[in-house]
C-alpha cells in the first residue's frame, strides 16, 4: 500500500467514516473509490468538504497487472479546493474487457468534455453522460488509440530512441516506405469501401442538435436551421467547427465539433523520452510556448525532487510573465477582430508581439516555438544587454502603448455594446464547468494559482489577483488589460533583482530517467490552468502523459453562454473565450 | 520555358516605349496581386499572420486581402498541420477555387507531416491531397523564409506561358476527389484509379 | 456625449498615421540607411514599423536556429563528427540517420561517420542535436532562405558540412567559449605531461 500524503491524507479519514469499506489508499499517490459510489463520493466531497472545483478526469491503460492491483483502465480525478492548496486524486478501476463507469457530468459539468475525450480515446463508457460521442476522432474511427496494444500506421517501436538511426542508419528510408499502403493509413481486414457508411458521423451530430434544448412550449411554430460555423472560417480562431440551432437569429443550441488539429502528441509523448516531450509542448498553446514549458517542467520536477536555482526561478518568472502580456495583447487585439475593428487591434498588439519576440529570439533562439525550460532550470543564461532592452520595453514603451489600447478598445462604444452583457457567467456555473484563468476571475472568482498553489518563487513578488463582476465578454477583456499591468509590475520587480548563480540544478543528458510515480503538475498559464499528469515507471518514457488543456476546458460552457444569444454574439462570446485551437485538441 | 527574343529599342526611344510580351505582362499582373486565403491551421497561422502584420507586410507584394472564401482567392498557403479529419475539407477549398490557384506549403508539417508525421491522424504532407507549387522549410519559418517562399513563386509565375498554363486547358477541369472519412481516411484515387495524381513526384534520392 | 470612446478610437489612429510622417522628417531622407534599422525596429522606435524585406535586412541574434549544418574543423580539414550518435537519439522526431563507419580490414568500429543524413522536410528546429554535441560537431544555422519547388528531403553531410569559420561568424560568443575550453584543457594536457 502506497503511504497517502498531502490532502489525500487529510480526507481519507473523513471519507473512510462516511463510506466505510469504499475507499483505499491507490498504488501511488491519491484513493481508489470503488465505481459504484463515485458520484456519492464525489458530492460529498463538493457539498461538505468544499472541494468544489474538478480540474481534470482521465484515464491510464495498465494492459499488466501492477504489484497491488489487477489489469484495468484507471480513471483518475483531480479535485481542489477554491480556498487554494493541492489536489485530492480519485482512481476508479474499470475492468479491462468490457470498462464502464458512472458518469460524473450530470453532478461536475466539468467532466463533459473529459469524459467524451477518455470515450475517444480508450474506449471507456460512461453511463449517465448525456452525449456520448468521440471528441477528437470521427465516428467510425477503427479502435481507441490510447490503448497499449493499439498500433499506428507508422509504427516502429516502442519507445524512442529507434535504434534504425544509429549506428547503422547509413540508407535512410523515409516512415512511407515502410508500410504496404505507402501512406499513413491503416484499415481492418477486409474492409471494403462500397459497405461503409459515410454519414455516420453527421447524423450522429444532428441528432444530437435536433433533440437537445428543445422547448415544448413555444408560442409560434417557426422552422429552425442547422447552420455549421467552421471549420474553415475567418473568426474562429483556428479549425473549430460549430453546429449551431438557430430560430431566425437567435441561438437555440450550439455543439462545438473539435478534432481538426488532433495531432496526436499524448501517443507521441508516450513514444519519446522525457526530454523530447519539451519541444512538442511548444507546439500546444503556440502563442505562449514559454509556459507550456514551464508548466511540464514543473510536473517534471515533482517526480525529481530537484530544487531550482534562484536565478532560474526569476527567469522563468520574467519568460512567463513577458508570455502573458503577448498572450493578453493578442487576445485583445484578435477581440476587436471579431467585433468590428477590422485588423487595427490586431496590428498594434502584433508589433508589440515582435519587440518581445526579439527579447526571447535572443535569449532562446526560437521566435515563437522556444524549447527554453528544462526540468531543474532553463537552458541557458541570457546574452548580453538582455536585461537593458527588457526594461527599456517595460518602463517606457509597453506601458504607453498598452494604455492607447486599452482606451481605444475599452471606451469604444461599438465594443461596449457587442460585450456588455453578452455571455454572462455565473460565478457558481463558472465554477462547475471547470473553467480557469481570465474566463473564471472575470466573473468574480478570485482564484488564482500563482497564489493559491505557488511555483517558482511567486510568492516573493508582488501583485494582485484582477477579478471583475458581471462574467459578460466585457469583462473578460477589460480583465486581460488590468492583468497585463499586474504582469507590467511583477516584471519590475523581478528585472531589478536577478540574483546571480548557475541556471540548471543538475546537467541534463538526453536519456534523463524519472523516478516511478505519478504527479499532476499546474501554472497559471495566460488561458487558465495548464496541467500534466504524468506517470511514470521509471524508464526514460513516459508511461502516460496527459495535458489538462484549458482551452477545451474553457469551452465547456459554450453551449451555456450562448443560448439566447444572436448569431453574432457567438463569434464575440468564443472571441473573449480565448483559445488556441493547439492546446484544445493536441 | 523561352523568352521570346524582343527587338533592340533605339536609345532615343528608350524613356517613351517598351516592348513585352502578352506572357509577361499578364504574369507580371498576376504575381503583384495573389490573393491568399486566410488558411490558418496551425503554428505557422501565426507566423504568416506575423508576416501579414506590420513588420513584414504583405501588403507591400499586393497580399493583404486575406479573403475567407476560396471563391476570391488565389494562393492558398498550407500553414500547419493537415489532420485527416481537415483533409475532406482542405480538398473541396482547393477545387472550390478558381483557376489559376497556387499552393504554398509552409512549415514542416505541410511538407512531410513534421513532428507529428509518427502520428496517427496527421497527413504526411499535404502533397498527398494536392498538388504543391512551392515548399517552405522550417518549424515554423520567419516571416522572411515564408517571404522568400513567396517571391519564389512569383518567378515560378514568371515563367508561365498562356499557352501551356493549366488554367486554359480544354478539358473540363473534374477537381480532385475528396476523400472520406472511414475507419481510416479513404482517398478515391487509390480505389478507383479516376484521375491522375495530382500530385508532385518525389525522389528521395536526389534533392 | 455619446460617441467620445468611437472618436478617441479614431483619434488614437490618426496620431498613428501621422508619426509615419514625423518619422520621415526625421529620419530625412537616410531612412532607408541599414544603420537605423536597429533603432527603427527596436523599442524606441516611431512610425511606420516596416521592414522592407528583400530589400532590407535585420540581423538575427547569435541563438536563432533553423536546420542545423555540420562542423568542418579548420585544423584537420574534416568533419569534427565521431558518429557518436548522441545527436540521433537526443532528435525528438529521430530525423538524424547515422552509419558509423567501419574499419575496412578489421572490422572494428571508427569514429566517423559512413553516412550521415538529416531529413529537412522533419526537422523541428529544436536545437537539442547542437546542444548535446560533445564534440561541437553539429550547429545550427541561421540560413532561412530555403525554399524550393520540390519536397526536400534528405540532407546528406556533403550538403550539411559548413566550414569552422562560418560557425565563428555566426555564433561569436559561443564560439569564444569554445576556444577558451579547448585553450584550457591544452594548458592542463601540457602541465601533465
Amino acid at each position: 500500500m502506497g503511504e497517502l500524503k498531502g490532502v489525500a491524507a487529510d480526507i481519507f479519514p473523513r471519507l473512510n467514516e462516511r463510506f466505510p469499506g469504499a475507499l483505499q489508499p491507490a498504488e501511488r499517490d491519491g484513493l481508489v473509490v470503488d465505481a459504484r459510489q463515485l458520484v456519492a463520493v464525489a458530492r460529498f466531497l463538493r457539498d461538505e468538504q468544499q472541494f468544489h472545483y474538478l480540474s481534470s478526469v482521465t484515464a491510464v491503460d495498465y494492459p499488466q497487472p501492477t504489484a497491488e492491483f489487477p489489469a484495468r483502465f484507471d480513471l483518475v480525478y483531480h479535485f481542489y479546493r477554491l480556498s487554494g492548496g493541492g489536489y485530492l486524486a480519485l482512481h476508479v478501476h474499470a475492468d479491462r474487457d468490457k470498462p464502464v463507469v458512472p458518469s460524473l457530468t450530470p453532478e461536475f459539468p466539468a467532466a463533459d468534455f473529459q469524459e467524451r475525450e477518455v470515450w475517444d480515446m480508450f474506449g471507456v463508457r460512461f453511463e449517465g453522460h448525456p452525449d456520448l460521442r468521440r471528441l477528437l476522432l470521427w465516428e467510425g474511427f477503427d479502435g481507441f488509440p490510447l490503448r497499449k496494444d493499439w498500433k499506428e500506421a507508422y509504427y516502429e517501436e516502442e519507445h524512442k530512441p529507434f535504434k534504425s538511426r544509429f549506428p547503422e542508419g547509413g540508407a535512410p528510408v523515409p516512415a512511407e516506405e515502410r508500410t504496404p499502403l505507402k501512406d499513413n493509413l491503416r484499415f481492418p481486414a477486409g474492409w471494403e469501401p462500397q459497405d461503409w457508411d459515410f454519414e455516420e458521423a453527421d447524423r450522429l451530430l444532428y441528432q444530437r442538435m435536433l433533440s437537445a434544448d428543445r422547448d415544448p412550449a413555444k408560442p409560434l411554430q417557426t422552422d429552425e436551421m442547422i447552420l455549421n460555423m467552421g471549420p474553415h472560417h475567418p473568426s474562429t480562431h483556428g479549425v473549430f467547427r460549430l453546429a449551431v440551432r438557430l430560430d431566425g437569429e437567435t441561438v437555440r443550441h450550439l455543439e462545438p465539433v473539435f478534432g481538426y488539429l488532433h495531432r496526436n502528441h499524448e501517443k507521441i509523448g508516450e513514444r519519446n523520452t522525457w526530454l523530447q516531450n519539451i519541444p512538442f509542448t511548444d507546439r500546444l498553446d503556440y502563442i505562449n510556448g514559454m509556459t507550456n514549458n514551464l508548466a511540464y517542467c514543473i510536473a517534471m520536477e515533482k517526480l525529481l525532487g530537484w530544487e531550482v536555482p534562484e536565478r532560474a526561478q526569476t527567469l522563468r518568472v520574467i519568460m512567463a510573465e513577458f508570455a502573458r502580456i503577448i498572450n493578453h495583447m493578442v487576445a485583445a487585439g484578435f477581440y476587436g477582430n471579431d467585433v468590428g475593428f477590422f485588423v487595427t487591434a490586431a496590428l498594434y498588439a502584433m508589433e508589440e508581439r515582435e519587440l518581445i519576440l526579439d527579447l526571447f529570439e535572443a535569449v532562446s533562439g526560437g521566435r515563437m516555438l522556444y524549447n527554453y525550460m528544462r526540468p531543474g532550470g532553463v537552458a541557458a543564461d541570457l546574452p548580453e544587454g538582455w536585461v537593458e532592452q527588457a526594461k527599456l520595453l517595460v518602463d517606457e514603451r509597453l506601458p504607453r502603448k498598452i494604455e492607447l489600447m486599452q482606451t481605444m478598445m475599452l471606451e469604444n462604444e461599438i465594443v461596449q455594446g457587442r460585450s456588455v452583457g453578452v455571455g454572462v457567467l455565473p460565478p457558481d456555473r463558472a465554477i462547475a464547468f471547470g473553467t480557469a484563468g481570465p474566463v473564471l476571475r472575470a466573473s468574480g472568482v478570485p482564484y488564482d494559482i500563482r497564489r493559491a498553489e505557488p511555483y517558482c518563487g511567486y510568492e516573493q513578488f508582488d501583485f494582485d489577483i484582477v477579478t471583475a463582476e458581471h462574467g459578460d465578454s466585457y469583462d473578460r477583456l477589460a480583465l486581460r488589460f488590468g492583468e497585463i499591468w499586474q504582469s507590467l509590475r511583477i516584471l519590475r520587480q523581478a528585472l531589478d533583482r536577478i540574483p546571480a548563480g548557475p541556471v540548471q540544478a543538475k546537467k541534463l543528458t538526453p536519456g534523463l530517467k524519472l523516478p516511478a510515480g505519478e504527479t499532476y503538475g499546474r501554472i497559471e498559464a495566460p488561458k487558465g490552468e495548464l496541467g500534466f499528469y504524468l506517470v511514470s515507471d521509471g524508464s526514460a518514457n513516459p508511461y502516460r502523459y496527459h495535458i489538462r488543456a484549458t482551452s477545451l476546458i474553457n469551452l465547456t460552457p459554450l453551449s451555456y453562454l450562448t443560448r439566447g444569444m444572436k448569431i453574432a454574439d457567438v463569434v464575440a462570446i468564443l472571441g473573449s473565450i480565448d483559445l488556441t485551437m493547439g492546446e484544445v485538441d493536441r | 520555358m523561352k523568352y521570346v527574343e524582343l527587338p533592340e529599342i533605339p536609345p532615343e526611344l528608350q524613356t517613351t516605349v517598351r516592348l513585352t510580351t502578352v506572357d509577361q505582362l499578364y504574369n507580371w499582373a498576376r504575381q503583384r496581386s495573389l490573393w491568399p486565403i486566410f488558411f490558418g491551421l496551425a503554428c505557422c497561422a501565426f507566423e504568416m499572420i506575423a508576416t501579414a502584420a506590420s513588420r513584414y507586410d504583405l501588403g507591400r507584394f499586393g497580399m493583404e486581402i486575406m479573403r475567407a472564401s476560396p471563391r476570391q482567392a488565389d494562393l492558398i498557403m498550407i500553414t500547419g498541420t493537415v489532420t485527416k479529419k481537415m483533409a475532406p475539407q482542405l480538398v473541396r477549398l482547393y477545387n472550390q477555387m478558381a483557376e489559376p490557384k497556387y499552393v504554398l506549403a509552409m512549415g514542416a508539417c505541410a511538407i512531410s507531416g513534421g513532428p507529428f508525421k509518427e502520428g496517427y491522424s496527421v497527413v504526411s504532407g499535404v502533397d498527398k491531397l494536392i498538388p504543391v507549387d512551392v515548399y517552405v522549410p522550417g518549424c515554423p519559418p520567419r516571416p522572411e523564409a515564408l517571404l522568400h517562399g513567396i517571391l519564389a513563386l512569383h518567378a515560378r509565375i514568371g515563367q508561365e506561358s498562356t499557352r501551356q498554363m493549366r488554367a486554359f486547358r480544354k478539358a473540363p477541369d473534374e477537381g480532385i476527389p475528396v476523400p472520406l472519412l472511414g475507419p481510416d481516411l479513404v482517398d478515391w484515387r487509390r480505389y478507383e484509379g479516376l484521375m491522375e495524381p495530382a500530385r508532385v513526384e518525389v525522389d528521395w534520392k536526389e534533392l | 456625449m455619446y460617441g467620445i470612446g468611437v472618436l478617441k478610437t479614431l483619434g488614437i489612429t490618426f496620431y498613428h498615421f501621422l508619426m509615419t510622417y514625423v518619422d520621415e522628417i526625421r529620419y530625412l531622407g537616410r531612412r532607408d540607411d541599414p544603420k537605423n534599422i536597429p533603432e527603427r525596429q527596436g523599442p524606441l522606435g516611431r512610425g511606420a514599423f516596416t521592414l522592407q524585406y528583400p530589400r532590407e535586412r535585420r540581423p538575427v541574434p547569435e541563438r536563432s536556429r533553423n536546420i542545423p549544418f555540420l562542423v568542418v574543423d579548420g585544423e584537420t580539414g574534416k568533419l569534427r563528427c565521431t558518429a557518436c550518435g548522441i545527436c540521433a537519439q537526443a532528435c525528438p522526431v529521430q530525423c538524424i540517420w547515422i552509419e558509423r563507419a567501419k574499419d575496412p580490414e578489421t572490422g572494428r568500429p571508427q569514429s566517423m561517420a559512413a553516412a550521415y543524413h538529416l531529413d529537412i522536410g522533419l526537422c523541428m528546429s529544436c536545437g537539442y542535436c547542437a546542444e548535446f554535441c560533445p564534440f561541437d560537431a553539429i550547429k545550427m544555422d541561421q540560413d532561412w532562405e530555403l525554399s524550393s519547388y520540390t519536397r526536400p528531403g534528405f540532407w546528406s553531410a556533403e550538403q550539411l558540412a559548413k566550414p569552422e569559420t562560418y560557425h565563428a561568424q555566426l555564433h561569436p560568443a559561443d564560439y569564444a567559449e569554445e576556444q577558451a575550453k579547448k585553450a584550457a584543457k591544452a594548458a592542463r594536457a601540457r602541465k601533465s605531461a
